[in-house]
């Protein structure tokens, strides 16, 4: 391979590179620019000597191979791929804002704040996830934010496509990654479940939450390993004033057994979205360690690992759907309701993983300026909470995976289609208005839903007799 | 250039139409039949005149081991594939037995090698099954990408810089990028009699401006691949192994 040394002013395949931005350990970044391209530039080149890690050389095959099969805004947007025969080198955006690193310094933060950011870099991680990538080095100096706000992942040499062959997996026998970001299945040498990205997103917030990382900063593989048995100090312990919720879903991210842990980045990013709603389990309570009993048995008698092959990564994900069920109360048809409910647990015999949200949407005139009190002085919104988990009661889902939402909103449809968005919903439910009179009358709320939903759609209808032929 | 390639025709002829016609559709511009026209198939001669139309129009066509043993008795064969071919051999006319045998065991083009089996011995039709015998493979030849067939399922081997081979199977049609600076082996599922599970036809189709190769299935009409196969009296276990792709 030619040692070929990159200088400000060279210009290689139209590229006049500009001054050197970075300077990391595997490569050199620099500024570039393109007549072609009108937006800031920088090219990656990877510092090869006699003395280079084969590793290296081999992630940065792998990011050449990845990067330009990404799109979207969370992902750097890729322009070129330089030869190996000649320069190597990866072109791709550069990124205005900054990367979370410069935080490490300013720790612990908030608990909103690291919700929001936990919210926003599981975003990230859906998308990525979508495409088929593990990211598999999710870490502070590996995120960065776009002015708009979304967050944006950077540096693919340790990540996995799952449809294309994965270099690093045979070449090494030592796990490759950052040691306090590892998951468990990603130390044992697993390098294609998306939940590993999880366990990462869990590191970070539990660091950004107490300012100390759960397991360390391990050098050596015996030391990354404790992981598997040996469970962090509870982040209350550290931060008292952290929300249970917050310990509850930062616990649930650092599970061992991935098959423990929140089955996508989706299901995670609703919970970090509104906390209020997070079941709390016994996660949430601790604040100590496990007692050496627990420990013990671990080590020598651990439960044993989900540990996916590729071929069922996408299925495992596919297994566990963010499901909206959309009801409509004031309707007062018992049949509908009974067979939106066999609808939802169909869904849930199908696919044991999914997560069902029942939302409600309370009807009123214009935002705001009404009373929440009805005529006799109830609470509307409390008593619809009451309805909606009568209606899903008989569903028998398991603990946390249901949860209830009452909107109020102008706009039925406009309010059920900002939900699955938000929410990155990938299912809707819900009944069609039984009366045609009504529906003609009103307009079809599971018309305009269907027609402009960002996923799935079904539409529960009740059959009826046929009307008589006039 | 959008090149597509075929091995393991074995006269099914429903197949080899829908590969066909799902490769052009994908925009191939080129043929490449990795050989095993013949054999286990109903519909030997369609298959044949299929081959030569091809390559009157520029396909390479390389000779199998099913399409040898029509003219050489010294291959070995299982039973059934052994009836099958003695069947064949009474189909078909002189023109296409001395075109089977005159086929090319290997052909080499540009920086690509198009071998049936493995190239470490063209002439011994050994599978290329594992890591093992890729790597004996890719010892044994120069060329930078090689295509061979003959094993039913399809795989893609790389061999880096550190002299390991690392094996892939594919799992979706995705364009996977041949990186210059390692050396390849694709091993081409089959058309006409898949075994890795998924009764679907199996094609590739290598993408020489982009550099990448994409694995792609299709569904044929088994049906009727398997009433021929029952029609001219071969075994009945080449009819249902068709239907469960293995």
């Amino acid at each position: 391979m030619p040692k070929v040394r990159v200088h400000p002013g060279d210009v290689i395949d139209g590229f006049t590179i500009g001054e050197l931005a970075h300077r990391g350990g595997m490569a050199q970044l620099f500024s570039v620019t393109h007549p072609d391209h009108d937006f800031p530039m920088l090219m990656k080149v990877p510092e090869m000597g006699a003395g280079t890690d084969p590793a290296m050389i081999v992630g940065f095959e792998m990011e050449q191979m990845i990067l330009p099969r990404l799109s979207g805004r969370h992902v750097p947007r890729f322009v070129a791929n330089g030869d190996f025969a000649t320069q190597p080198y990866i072109v791709f955006e550069r990124l205005t804002g900054k990367s979370l690193y410069p935080m490490l310094d300013d720790l612990p933060r908030p608990a909103e704040e690291i919700a929001s950011l936990g919210c926003r870099i599981a975003a990230a991680l859906v998308d990525l996830h979508r495409q088929n990538v593990v990211h598999l080095d999710i870490k502070p100096s590996n995120i960065m934010f776009r002015e708009t706000g979304e967050a944006v992942l950077i540096d693919y040499g340790l990540a996995r496509h799952l449809h294309l062959p994965d270099l690093m997996d045979e070449e090494f026998r030592l796990p490759y990654g950052t040691a306090p970001y590892m998951a468990p299945e990603q130390i044992l040498g697993v390098r294609s479940d998306f939940r590993s990205d999880i366990f990462a997103l869990g590191v970070l917030m539990y660091f950004f939450a107490t300012a100390r990382r759960p397991f360390g900063d391990p050098q050596r593989l015996k030391g990354l390993k404790k992981r598997l048995w040996r469970d962090p100090l509870p982040p209350r312990a550290l931060a008292p004033d952290l929300p249970k919720p917050l310990q509850e879903v930062i616990l649930r991210c650092l599970e061992v057994n991935p098959a423990r842990r929140y089955p996508t980045a989706a299901q995670l990013m609703m919970d970090l979205q509104d906390l209020s709603k997070v079941t709390l389990t016994t996660r949430a309570e601790k604040l100590t360690r496990d007692g050496w009993g627990a420990v013990i048995k671990r080590r020598f008698n651990p439960d044993p690992m989900e540990l996916l092959r590729p071929q069922a990564a996408t299925q495992s994900a596919a297994g566990a759907p963010i499901v909206m069920v959309a009801i409509d109360l004031s309707d007062g048809s018992a049949e509908l309701a009974d067979a939106l409910r066999l609808s939802v647990s169909r869904i849930i015999e199908k696919t044991p993983n999914a997560r069902i949200a029942c939302l409600n949407v309370l009807k009123i005139a214009r935002i705001s300026l009404e009373s929440d009190l009805d005529a006799e002085g109830n609470n509307k919104h409390v008593a619809r909470l009451v309805q909606l988990k009568h209606w899903a009661e008989p569903l028998k889902a398991p603990e946390g995976s249901i949860t209830y939402h009452v909107i109020e909103a102008v706009s039925p449809a406009a309010a059920i289609l900002d939900y699955a968005r938000e929410n990155i919903v990938d299912h809707i439910v819900m009944g069609a208005r039984a009366n045609s009179a009504m529906r003609s009358l009103l307009g079809s709320v599971s018309g305009e839903v269907a027609a402009q939903a960002p996923c799935t759609v079904t539409v529960v209808r009740v059959r009826h007799a046929a009307e008589p032929a006039e | 250039m959008r090149i597509a390639i075929m091995s393991d025709i074995h006269a099914n002829r429903q197949a080899f139409e829908a590969v066909l016609a799902a490769a052009s559709e994908r925009g191939a511009a080129r043929h490449v039949i990795l050989g095993d026209i013949v054999g286990y198939g109903g519909d030997p001669v369609w298959c044949i005149d299929k081959t030569m139309e091809l390559a009157g129009g520029g396909a390479i066509v390389i000779r199998g081991n099913h399409d040898q043993a029509v003219s050489d008795p010294s291959v070995s064969m299982n039973e059934t594939a052994r009836a099958a071919i003695d069947w064949t051999r009474t189909q078909l006319s002189e023109t296409q037995k001395t075109y089977l045998a005159g086929l090319p065991l290997e052909i080499e083009d540009g920086e690509r090698l198009y071998v049936h089996a493995d190239a470490s011995a063209p002439a011994r039709f050994h599978y290329v099954s594992d890591a093992e015998t890729a790597a004996a493979h890719l010892q044994a030849c120069r060329a930078r990408v090689s295509f061979c067939g003959h094993i039913h399922r399809p795989a893609l081997y790389c061999l880096g810089a550190n002299g390991k081979t690392t094996p892939f199977a594919p799992s979706s049609s995705t364009g996977i990028p041949l990186l210059q600076q390692r050396r390849w082996l694709a091993v081409m599922g089959a058309v006409g009699q898949p075994r890795d599970g998924n009764p679907a036809a199996a094609y590739g189709i290598l993408d020489t401006d982009r550099g990448e190769l994409e694995f792609h299935r299709v569904g044929y009409d088994i049906d009727g691949a398997a009433a021929k196969i029952r029609a001219v009296g071969l075994p009945e276990g080449l009819a249902t192994r068709l239907f469960k792709g293995k």
